[in-house]
Formats: C-alpha cells, structure tokens, sequence
C-alpha cells in the first residue's frame, strides 16, 4: 500500500509535466484554429442574429451590437415569414422538386450504371466515356432550347419541369459515381449469384443496390443540397412557382430595407441543407472524397 | 425483359456461340434495358440542347435569320462582356491558387489536433448553405457604412489604434495671415520667434463639431525661451474682427499644433492645445519657425472601404467564395495527408531532417495528386459562378463584378432575350470547358486499359 501510495502520484506529475509540455508547444496552433473557426463562424451567425432582429433594430446599427442580448430578439420576422404566402409556397415547391429531383436520377442512374459496370456489351466503354464528357457540360448550354421546349410542352413553371431538368444534368455524376462504386463490388459475389440463377434484376436489387448503399447515400446528400440549394434552374424554368432560392432573389432590389424579409428567409432556406448536412456529414465528406469532379 | 441470363460457367461470353443473332440481340436488349431512362434523360435535355445551342448561337436574337458568326463578332466586341471574360481569368488565376492554398494550410493545422473535428464542422458550414445566402451573407457583411458593415468595422477598430479621426472635419484660414488647407495643414505665413506668441484663427467650422460647453479663447501670455499660441474659432455671431481673440469666441481644444523648420514642411515639434486653444511649446531652441495646424486636426472619419462598388467588388466575391469553398479544399486534402505513409516520415525524422524539409520533401511531392484534384475542381468551378454575382452584386456594381455564367443568364434571360448572344455566350463557356473533358476522358481511358 505505501509503496503504491508513493509511486503513484509520481506517475500522474510526469505525464501532467508531458502534458503541459505538449499543449504548451502547440499553443500557437490551437489558437490560430481558435480564431480560424470563429472567423468561419462569423458571417452564418452574422445573419442568424441579423434575422432576429427588429426592423428598427436592424436599422439602428450592426448586428454584433445585439450578439450577446437575446433579450432583442425576437422570431417576430420568422412570424411575418410563414404568414408570408409566396414565401411559403416557394418552400412547398422546394421541398416537392428536392424530393423529386433526388429520387428520379439516383433510380435511373444506378439502373444504367448496373449495366455500365456489370454487363458486357458492344459499345459500353464509349456510352461511359461520353457520360464522362457530359459530366463538363454546363448547364448554360440547356438553357436557351430547353426554355422553348418547356413552353411548347407546358413544362415551363411547373414542379415536374424542374424535377425533370434537375435529375437529367444530375445524371452524368452520378452514373459516374455509382459505376465506379458498382465496379468495386468482388467479382466471385456476381458470378456467383449468377451461377446460382439470379437474373440481372435480381442481381441489381439483391446484391448490387444493398451493396451500393454508401454510394447512394453520399448521392442523395449532394443532390439534396444541390437542388434545394439551386438558383439559376428555379430562375429560368419557373416564374410563378419558383422554389426559395430565387423567390427571395426577387427581394434583393431593395437590399438594406427589407432585411427583415431576407435574412429570416435566406436563413431559414440554409437550415434544411445543415440539418441534413449534419446528420449525413460522413456520406456527403465520403461522396466528396470518391467524386470531387464535378 | 426479365432476363433468362443464366450462363453455365462463362458469363462474359456465354451463349454467343449456340445461336449468335439472338444471343448477341439478347446482349444488347438487357443493357439496353437499363440504360435507356438515363439515355432519353440526357438525350433530351443534355445532348439535344448543347448542340442545339451551338446551332441558335449562329441565328439572330429572335431566331429568324441565319446571321453566321456575328454573334461571336458582339460577344468580343461587347466591353461588358468583355469584363466578364477578364474577371473570369482573374478567378482562375487566383481563386484555384488560393482555395488550394487555404484547405492545405488548414488541414496541416488540424492534422493532430484533438478538436479538430469541430474545427473542420465551423470551415465546411459554408459548403451546406446555398451560394445564394452565402451572397445575402456577405451583402451584411460588406455594408459600407461602418456602423453596419461588420468588415468596415473591424477595418475601422483595428484602425482606431494607429490614426484617431481628427477633431474637426474642415476649416479655413481666418485672415490673410495664415495659409494652407486641411490637406496640408494651416500655417502662419509670418515665421514665429521664440517668446512670441502665435494667433492661428479659424473659420468655416462646421456648428456641430464645437462641443458643447466650449471655454472662450484666451490669448496666451508670451513665454521666454518658448513659443506659445491659441487655436480658437475666430468668428462671433454678428461678425467680430477678424485675426482678433474677442469674447463669445470659442477656443478650439485637442487640435493639434507644430512648430515646422520655415521653408520646409518638417514638424520639429508638436503638441496639443487646451480646452481653451491656447498651447505652448517650452523651451525651444532660438530661431524662427513656421507655427501650423497640423494636418491630422483635419482627419476626414474612415467612412469605410466601399466593397460593393465597382473597383472592389470583384475581390469581395472573391473572399466570400473562398470562405465557401475551404471546407472543400481542406477535405480533400486531410484525406490526401492522411494516407501518407508514415514510416517515410518517421525515416526521415530519424534521419534528423527537420519539420519543415519533411513538409516540402515529402509531405508536398506525395499531396501532389490530391492538390491537383483540388486546384483543378477550382477552375472548374470557378468558370461556372452565377449565383454570388447576383447575391452580392447591387445592380450599379454588376457590370464590373459579371463573369461569363451570369452574362448570359443577363443577357438571355434577365429581360434583354438575347436568345443569339447567349448561344454564344455559352458555347464560348462550352469551349473553355473542353480542355478538362479531354483530360478526364483521357484518364478514363487510361484506367481502362
């Protein structure tokens, strides 16, 4: 006992004169990051306080002044927000085209990678090389013929309209993405379902989409940011029934006096891409890492 | 189609040899099967209107007439355009460089660090939201008047601490005595003796910058050996003389005052007057000097830097769309940094080289890929901004702050139907593109074989 008694409390002082000897060197890199991330932080809690702010509030001088005085806040412009039609509708839209537009292309995609990377026919190597180079195609070059299109075939300001345009210039990555994934999967394990005589749907259902669900996961994060997140489609394709993004847009003309319109809104449209972002972060950093050609 | 696949014991080439027409029909329907939503998804709205756009961008505007080239003709001959393709290159020469250049220095600092996780949370928030808010963000944030704008008032409190603002904003010489602006400072144009006494008036104070309270101006006794004076507002309401000190007329406190080697500018001296004007210099070396107001009295406030006017706003965009895409870049190259072999680096750090030569002998040549992969994704990016020129960009700022994406969203669809133009716009935007799709389809190829 007194052995130990004595023993022991030399052990704790080494390692805590290592421990302070360690922090100390590194200091310097702990407080840069400190400050870093504070940096980091400050423009999204900039318009988070900005939001809760009364208009005379906000007029009244900087944001930061009320930082610290959650006695000013108030959700008074969250209020005025949802009893705000346009505003409303608009959030509608986006969730509808952002649940759309996330389903559609990761279906059709994994379908035509399946075979892209599982099938062996004339010709494979050349429709994926074109995915490739379709995946560099900006989406200007569908604006102009597509707008035409869309009002001849009455696609023009309609929910299935953005579906369809979203999930179409989402496809070229995503094939990309899921192929590659699907490729990976270990040959004995197709060869030998298809010894057992699952057929290719099966296959696809039964081992390459369980299998593939990483994959997809990682997809449906970036899509779902990506199209909740989407101004210039939501700018062009619709007029009356455009999603967030570019219904708060038509609100910048008068910057500076209606903040208590944006910032409530511009901040509310980010909430739903972080929440998600912080739920799935792993899927979405994983997608990045698999993927970042985009 | 559900398919009668099965195939005994070679599944690539299964089947070809029984009945060849039907196999190899067969082989082509299957696929066929499941490549044919994505085939009539990209067909119609990705292959059909590039090409498409190649073709209108040769019809005019309304898309009557073939007019040949000459809407690539206004697309180089267009200033604002021209602008656009400008800014464009100054986004690929800096932003690749500098978003490659912030995810590596931040993901060295977190490597080992603990709490790097929340860390990496705080950079990559920016990535989640849309560019559009990060753009209402950023208009905030780059309000000019400092009272509002929070970079201006972090400009203004870092300032604060060399160069106070003066103490009056404008002023002019009382008589013809004195001379010199509030750029230059205003100075007796007489030299001053030492044990003389210097009367330095004023005029055209602006009424709201006397404090209130101000004390009368008093001339100061003469001083032996030094040189004294009062700064004061000569001017009464209902005239006075003027170059006189008279009652009712106010001292001018906290101005700064310098005694100047006559002929040149140089302040030999310096000090700050009372409450009532007068100032003294003690103890000066005989001789003759210039006795002036010194310019700082006249410091104009920092009104603040005006980010979203036309000469700064490009490098405003710029800076928010680095704060957006950190997160990405530091990412990418944590995991490159990651999968470095640490037996090499410990080898080395035996060999006694020291932290920095490990990070440019080893760290950087096996990051190579990584950072490559990160810069390039840049320029690609950077070729296709739209939404931060709209966010950011008030309407008078626009033309100095487009890029090629947002001109031909403005030029096709803001109004203007420039249906032609735009064509242009974009196949020109397709055709920057070019070089990175033979480059990936290149690398494609070669992974293939």
């Amino acid at each position: 006992m007194a052995v130990r008694a004595e023993r022991a409390p030399v052990v704790i002082e080494e390692s805590l004169a290592a421990k302070i000897v360690r922090l100390t060197a590194k200091a310097p890199v702990h407080l840069a990051l400190l400050f870093i991330g504070i940096l980091w932080l400050v423009p999204t809690a900039g318009l988070f306080v900005t939001s809760l702010l009364d208009p005379s509030d906000q007029a009244s001088g900087g944001w930061w002044n009320f930082a610290f005085q959650p006695s000013a806040w108030t959700l008074e412009n969250y209020t005025k927000m949802f009893d705000n039609e346009r505003i409303v509708d608009a959030l509608i839209i986006t969730a509808q085209v952002t649940l759309g537009a996330t389903i559609l292309p990761i279906i059709v995609a994994a379908l035509a990678a399946y075979a892209l990377a599982w099938i062996d026919f004339p010709g494979r190597d050349w429709i994926f090389l074109t995915v490739i180079a379709l995946l560099l195609v900006p989406i200007q070059m569908a604006l102009i013929p597509m707008f035409s299109l869309y009002n001849r075939f009455a696609l023009f300001d309609t929910v299935p309209g953005l579906i369809l345009f979203h999930s179409a210039f989402a496809l070229p990555f995503a094939i990309f993405l899921l192929r590659n994934f699907f490729a990976g999967i270990p040959k004995d394990l197709m060869e030998a379902a298809r010894i057992d005589g699952a057929s290719e749907w099966r296959l696809f259902f039964r081992v390459v989409l369980p299998l593939g669900l990483p994959a997809i996961a990682s997809l449906a994060i970036f899509q779902v940011l990506f199209v909740w997140n989407d101004l210039l489609i939501g700018l062009v394709m619709a007029q009356q029934n455009q999603p967030i993004a570019p219904a708060i847009a038509s609100q910048l003309r008068q910057f500076g006096s209606n903040l208590d319109v944006l910032a409530p809104a511009a901040f509310f449209s980010a909430v739903i891409p972080l929440v998600i972002f912080a739920a799935f972060q792993r899927y979405f950093v994983q997608g990045l890492l698999a993927g970042s050609v985009k | 189609m559900s398919g009668t696949t099965f195939r005994p014991e070679f599944p690539r080439e299964g089947g070809t040899r029984a009945n060849p027409k039907t196999a190899a029909w067969r082989g082509l329907l299957l696929p066929l099967g499941f490549l044919a939503p994505a085939i009539f998804f990209l067909g119609v709205w990705v292959v059909y209107p590039t090409f498409a756009t190649m073709v209108r961008s040769l019809y005019s505007d309304r898309g009557d007439r073939f007019v040949g080239l000459e809407n690539y003709r206004r697309l180089f001959s267009d200033d604002i355009i021209f602008t656009a393709i400008k800014n464009n290159f100054l986004w690929v020469l800096f932003i690749p460089l500098g978003v490659t250049a912030v995810g590596l220095v931040f993901a060295v600092l977190t490597e080992r660090v603990r709490w790097s996780v929340a860390f990496k949370i705080a950079v990559f928030i920016p990535l989640a939201v849309s560019l559009f808010a990060v753009g209402v963000i950023w208009r905030i944030m780059y309000q000019q008047d400092p009272e509002r704008g929070v970079i201006n008032a972090a400009i203004v409190a870092v300032q604060g601490v060399v160069s106070e603002r003066g103490v009056i904003s404008t002023a002019a010489p009382s008589t013809d005595d004195l001379e010199g602006t509030t750029q230059t400072g205003i100075s007796l144009k007489e030299p001053v003796r030492t044990g003389e006494v210097a009367l330095l008036g004023l005029t055209a104070i602006r009424a709201p910058e006397i404090p209130e309270g101000a004390q009368d101006a008093r001339a100061p006794e003469p001083l032996q050996g030094g040189i004294t004076g009062v700064v004061w507002r000569d001017f009464k309401p209902g005239g006075g003389t003027p170059g006189e000190v008279e009652a009712e007329e106010v001292g001018l406190g906290g101005v700064t005052v310098e005694l100047r080697e006559p002929g040149s500018n140089r302040a030999v001296e310096r000090t700050t007057t009372e409450a009532d004007g007068t100032f003294a210099f003690e103890e000066v070396a005989d001789g003759e000097y210039t006795v002036a107001v010194a310019r700082n009295t006249f410091a104009e406030p920092f009104e603040g830097f005006n980010w979203l006017g036309p000469s700064l706003i490009t490098p405003a965009i710029m800076l928010s769309y680095i704060w957006v895409s950190a997160g990405f870049a530091m990412v990418i190259i944590a995991a490159g940094l990651a999968a470095i072999p640490r037996d090499t680096i410990e080898a080395a750090r035996t060999d006694g080289a020291t932290e920095f030569q490990i990070f440019r002998r080893i760290t950087i040549p096996q990051l190579m890929p990584v950072l490559t992969v990160v810069f390039v994704t840049q320029i690609i990016a950077c070729l296709k901004i739209f939404d931060l020129v709209l966010a950011i960009a008030p309407g008078s700022s626009r033309n100095d702050a487009t890029l090629l994406a947002f001109e031909m969203w403005r030029r096709a669809f803001s109004g203007q139907n420039l249906f032609g133009l735009g064509s242009a716009i974009s196949t020109f935007l397709l055709l920057l593109f070019i070089p990175f799709l033979i480059v990936n389809v290149r690398r494609f190829r070669a992974e293939a074989r």
